[in-house]
């Protein structure tokens, strides 16, 4: 297993190589434009058979993907922000279409104002349109979730396309040390990819994309909802798999010190990597407190996140983006929803922090953690949302 | 050239029983166009008239393999798909030796919403047959106007009134636009003239690399004309040189039809309910307007095939 210097844009397009995907359609854009670059460079050079198609938009980008894909081929791709928007139009045909793209997505703030610097909402976004959705914490993570990425999508039961996110300069351009698998075991683990269709099928002609009305619609999602399900369990068997070859386990979540912890934060991403700095040293000082880290956004590990939180007094929910409802932030809601019928639940503070790349620090997790340990002595919540670092 | 007695005998790709209006152009233009390939087809379309009427689920018109992503991205999808066949047959995982991919789209999903698709796949030369069926306005939706429209022509988003008389610019000519990107084949061809068409596409299947082709799909629902009149409304459009007949194959372009007379643009007009108010009085200046721009393109096509100037 070589270990290397790499960025998280460099281990996701690491990951790309070893998968050789048939295809790759793609459109640069900050910070996710390196990994195509990159990708592009082993194209070229002869490292892949990848069919690269370089297009002229991410929608046509995805629009590419989807007819590549519906073709029976691997296909990946990598975006950000304004350009997963751009694709958001295509995404719910892909999943709908039951085609397992992967694709490298680095979150970024959303336009306007325009902004390149790393948070939630373009990925929150989408959350809704049948895409399978794990984050990283850090490169090396990224590395590995793009290859069990193409596992879970691909597996028979799922058939859905995934996007494995990293946070935007804090992960994609932060140059780590990266365990990376052989060639060999990378290209065994992936396996060959099975298409259950294609359009290249001439002996069998299929019709894809039909118009489908009231009489089908409903029963067409289904299948969709029901993947959903299936993939926990599957993320579950593929997170423990990778774990019994390569030495490090995923799950649907992670919980760092949490057993037997009074307070709790809940976070995704790269924040997860800062929260563990200030929970060793509460830990120190004799605080009860421990990390919730969401891997997987979708499907959404409910049943985890409630039994990980079981005996918590109180949690800090945080989320990297708003959803401009009043109600918080979307992992607060999400995760407010899966408590409601849950016996023993934490008091739950949300906020809703580093819009548009703000730093968030160490300071600013001790002073949460702080907070969360007032709530927890008070038995109640101060201010239930709050946008933490905002300037008045 | 194609043969009537040896296309008679060929498999149709779209059957019947599909369930676009009496008299509609488009699939007239799909089965004579995939009537030219001896190679298999697989086909991408646009959403839109074409895709609405032979793909309701649980049933289909297409024998051949067929994919509908979205509106704006017929080329791009077909991109998509033509990237993975050269990716298989490089890695020997795909039998055919040749496969013709073609990308149906209407006006709308050509000229307008999918105007960035078609540029980019035709820019990036993936092997593949672009055809529009262009109807000249969104039809699908209820006859709007696109940038196909012509002049003059009434259509629910640009409808005659007391102060205008139907659309009030000409349309765009997206096949010089497409000409312009230096293809290796471009053509321009229309409902009412098989043997054109047909042998436009076979021409386009002997040809490797990005073709695009225009056809003219008069349409009874938009137009307003007796359904019956389908090719002869493309016939008097060619006749009127509002729709002129011509190929451009590496950069050399030749006209396919000249008619003997050239008629006035209002014999193209009469038949047809959307022309209808430009023949009142009052509009004789729009008539004239339009004249005067068939005329300007009609005489800058004959330039550029070396035709005389009568």
């Amino acid at each position: 297993m070589p270990t290397l210097a790499k960025t998280g844009n460099e281990a996701m397009a690491e990951a790309m190589r070893q998968i050789n995907p048939d295809v790759v359609a793609a459109y640069p854009i900050t910070p996710a434009t390196e990994i195509v670059m990159i990708f592009s460079q082993f194209v070229a050079d002869g490292l892949v058979d990848t069919e690269y198609v370089a297009v002229e938009s991410e929608h046509s980008a995805m629009s590419a993907c989807v007819g590549a894909a519906a073709a029976g081929c691997r296909v990946m791709t990598g975006t950000s922000s304004q350009g997963l928007q751009l694709m958001s139009e295509i995404l719910p045909i892909a999943s709908a279409l039951r085609l397992p793209i992967v694709m490298c997505d680095v979150n970024r703030a959303l336009s306007g104002p325009i902004n390149i610097h790393c948070d939630h909402s373009d990925t929150m976004a989408v959350r809704d349109f049948g895409w399978l959705q794990i984050f990283s914490e850090n490169a090396q993570e990224a590395y590995d979730n793009v290859l069990q990425m193409m596992r879970i999508s691909e597996n028979k039961e799922i058939q859905l396309p995934g996007m494995v996110t990293t946070d935007g300069f804090i992960i994609s351009h932060c140059m780590e040390r990266v365990e990376t698998i052989d060639d060999a075991a990378a290209k065994q683990y992936v396996g060959a990819y099975q298409p259950l269709k294609s359009v290249l099928d001439l002996d069998n002609p299929i019709t894809l994309g039909s118009l489908d009305l009231q009489d089908y619609y409903f029963e067409h999602k289904m299948p969709i909802v029901e993947a959903m399900q299936k993939a926990k369990n599957v993320i579950l068997e593929v997170g423990r798999d990778f774990g019994q070859k390569f030495g490090r386990e995923y799950g649907l979540v992670e919980t760092y010190k949490l057993d037997d912890a009074e307070i709790a934060m809940v976070a995704l991403g790269s924040t997860c990597g800062t929260a563990r700095v200030i929970i060793d040293e509460l830990r120190a000082q004799g605080v009860k407190v421990g990390l919730l880290k969401i891997r997987v956004f979708r499907p959404f590990p409910a049943e985890a996140i409630v039994a990980a939180l079981k005996n918590v007094q109180a949690a800090a929910i945080m989320d990297r983006s708003d959803m401009y409802s009043d109600q918080g932030g979307q992992v607060f809601c999400e995760i407010r929803s899966a408590l409601y019928d849950a016996d023993k639940k934490p008091l739950l503070a949300n906020y809703v922090y580093g819009l548009g790349g703000r730093e968030i620090c160490l300071e600013d997790i001790r002073r949460i953690c702080a907070d969360t340990q007032a709530n927890a002595a008070a038995g109640k919540v101060k201010q239930l949302i709050q946008h933490y670092g905002v300037r008045e | 050239m194609v043969n009537l007695k040896e296309l008679a005998v060929r498999e149709d790709s779209l059957c019947g029983g599909h369930r676009a209006c009496t008299g509609c152009g488009a699939p007239i233009i799909v089965r004579q166009v995939l009537l030219a390939s001896k190679d298999p087809v697989v086909i991408t379309s646009a959403t839109g008239c074409l895709e609405v009427v032979t793909t309701i689920f649980p049933y289909t018109a297409w024998k051949v393999p067929f994919l509908h992503n979205a509106f704006e991205n017929s080329a791009a999808t077909c991109s998509g798909i033509e990237a993975a066949y050269q990716s298989l047959k490089r890695q020997g995982k795909i039998k055919a030796d040749h496969i013709n991919f073609v990308a149906f789209g209407g006006d709308g999903g050509t000229y307008d919403i999918g105007f960035q698709s078609l540029s980019g796949a035709m820019e990036r030369g993936h092997d593949m047959l672009y055809v529009c069926y262009n109807n000249e306005a969104y039809m699908n939706t209820g006859v709007q106007r696109s940038s196909a429209t012509p002049m003059g022509a009434a259509t629910t988003t640009a409808p005659p009134g007391k102060l205008r008389a139907g659309k009030t610019q000409f349309s765009k000519n997206l096949t010089e636009i497409m000409v312009a990107h230096g293809l290796p084949y471009i053509a321009q061809s229309a409902v009412g003239f098989w043997r054109d068409l047909t042998s436009k596409a076979e021409k386009a299947f002997n040809i490797r690399g990005p073709k695009f082709i225009n056809a003219l799909q008069p349409c009874q629902l938009g137009w307003g004309y007796d359904p019956a009149l389908t090719p002869e409304m493309g016939r008097l459009a060619a006749e009127t040189c509002i729709w002129p007949l011509y190929e451009v194959e590496n950069g050399v372009y030749k006209l396919n039809y000249r008619p003997k007379e050239k008629k006035p643009v209002t014999e193209f007009f009469k038949p047809q309910s959307r022309f209808r108010h430009l023949l009142r009085p009052g509009n004789e200046a729009v008539v004239a307007t339009i004249q005067k721009e068939v005329d300007r393109r009609w005489e800058a096509l004959l330039k550029n095939c070396e035709e005389k100037i009568a």
